[in-house]
């Protein structure tokens, strides 16, 4: 079972309070999260990823056990602790702007 | 009696303004979309309690929002409340934010770049929606004109886009170039007499007309003059800011651009020019009377390098000759330390018998006047800078 935190905006388009815990298949990995959370709140497609490159958005980032995983390559595997739910995979949004 | 809902997108959030027909009371809800830009909402003509929202944001992209009960609830097409998120066979819904270029080899072959701010070419790049249009007659057709431009159109209540590509096919696609705000189509008027008759404006590249329902179009900016264009009878280039018509007279077209405020006579075959005694001719809106069509507004902007009002007064101009000949409506607006802009999308008419004008400024007033603009008041005062106004006349 993967943990995975959302920005605001989009708890609020997801309709969904708290974290989202999602069950994976395969790897844990960027990609398949990602995948995943997709599949479960179609509503969230083209807006962690653009809907046609899959890139992600410039201004979201990715973290998980206080590391900046942003530029991990999407199907390196996630730290274990992701894994198996100790901790979260988060997706934030980053400070830009004034 | 008649009312009147009055649709506001901000920067940060849309709200709806609702009153009477006398238009003097006024009921404010939102903030929607809380956070987000909303570029547009628009009613449909056809079932007035459908409405359609552009929702986006520099971290999330594009969010396409859609209500079925005049702005109570929304949802994004494909995935209404209650229902499933996943069709048949665990197809995922929600593609009602996917607005794709068409790339087939038979329609969107040579579609592959415009004109950089540099003079190279660069690759086409959705951004945004800038304006939805819903169809006058089906509710479940809206078009859209996005950023990079290109116009896109929904049959299905906004779940599925298609671009109608012979727009950036037509050949003088690649010439094109971003204004200052990117290279946004910005303005769409589908004509109520001829179903396949649009119009349409890009920033920085001109207007364009279709007859034939978006398969084929061609330039019509024939009279423009943009100081910045070496060529005087160049085809396109020309930054229009806005066009406007009245429903009662498809074929005459008013325009604001960048510089000059324009009219055609011949649905866009040619242009002359009617900024007449306005103290400055720089501006992003217009719009015309609903029931006199030869009377229209602008609200002049100092200049390209100073967008606000000039002279620290907003001032609303009004011909009732079809241009050149203006008066300046200030009753009820503020006439000094004044330095607000007005957007192109930002004001609009309804149709109730005396015709009221609405407009929404960037220091985020929302001003009507229910008599055709002799006086004005402010419905709100305060709200985020706004970027978006339209109106419903609702029975």
């Amino acid at each position: 079972m993967i943990r995975l935190i959302l920005p605001p905006h989009l708890r609020t388009l997801a309709k969904v309070d708290g974290e989202v815990k999602l069950e994976l298949e395969g790897p844990a990995t960027q990609r398949s999260v990602l995948d995943a959370l997709e599949a479960r709140y179609p509503m969230l497609r083209g807006t962690i990823r653009d809907h046609v490159t899959l890139q992600r958005r410039p201004f979201l980032r990715f973290f998980a056990c206080e590391e900046d995983l942003t530029h991990e390559p999407p199907d390196a595997p996630l730290p274990e602790a992701v894994t198996s739910g100790k901790e979260p995979f988060v997706v934030l949004g980053a400070i830009a702007g004034g | 009696m008649s009312k009147a809902r009055v649709l506001v997108g901000t920067r940060k959030g849309a709200f709806i303004l609702t009153s009477d027909g006398k238009r003097e009371k006024w009921d404010v809800s939102g903030p929607l979309f809380a956070g987000w830009e909303l570029y547009h909402l628009k009613g449909s003509p056809a079932d007035p309690n459908r409405l359609y929202a552009s929702q986006t944001s520099g971290w999330f992209g594009q969010v396409i929002q859609r209500s079925d009960d005049g702005g109570k609830t929304w949802h994004q097409p494909g995935t209404p409340p209650g229902e499933p998120t996943t069709g048949p066979g665990g197809a995922p819904k929600g593609e009602s934010n996917k607005f794709v270029y068409d790339t087939s080899p038979q329609t969107g072959k040579p579609l592959t770049t415009h004109q950089w701010y540099d003079g190279t070419q660069h690759a086409w790049e959705f951004k945004r929606v800038w304006h939805l249009e819903p169809s006058p007659n089906d509710p479940d057709t809206v078009y859209a004109g996005v950023e990079d431009a290109a116009l896109f159109r929904s049959t299905d209540g906004g779940k599925n886009w298609h671009e109608l590509s012979g727009l950036r096919g037509h050949g003088t696609g690649p010439k094109w170039q971003p204004g200052a705000g990117g290279m946004c189509l910005h303005s769409i008027i589908l004509d109520p007499k001829d179903p396949g008759r649009i119009y349409i404006a890009i920033s920085a590249a001109g207007a364009f007309r279709t007859d034939d329902g978006g398969k084929t179009w061609k330039p019509i900016n024939r009279g423009l003059r943009s100081q910045y264009i070496p060529d005087p009878n160049a085809e396109i280039g020309h930054c229009v800011h806005h066009i406007a018509m009245n429903k009662s007279r498809p074929g005459v077209l008013f325009m604001q651009k960048h510089w000059d405020v324009m009219r055609s006579d011949n649905a866009g075959d040619s242009w002359t020019e009617v900024s007449g005694n306005l103290p400055t001719d720089f501006g992003f809106v217009i719009d015309v009377h609903a029931h006199e069509p030869e009377t229209i507004y602008v609200v002049p902007i100092k200049s390209d390098g100073e967008h606000y009002v000039h002279e620290g007064k907003l001032r609303v101009y009004r011909s009732r000759t079809g241009g050149n000949e203006w008066e300046a409506l200030t009753k009820g607006l503020p006439q000094k330390d004044c330095y607000v802009n007005v957007l192109r999308d930002a004001m609009a008419v309804d149709s109730l018998d005396k015709c009221g004008i609405y407009f929404g400024t960037t220091g985020g007033q929302v001003y009507v006047s229910p008599d055709a603009g002799d006086s004005w008041s402010p419905i709100v005062r305060d709200l985020p800078a706004v970027l978006s106004v339209e109106v419903q006349t609702l029975p």
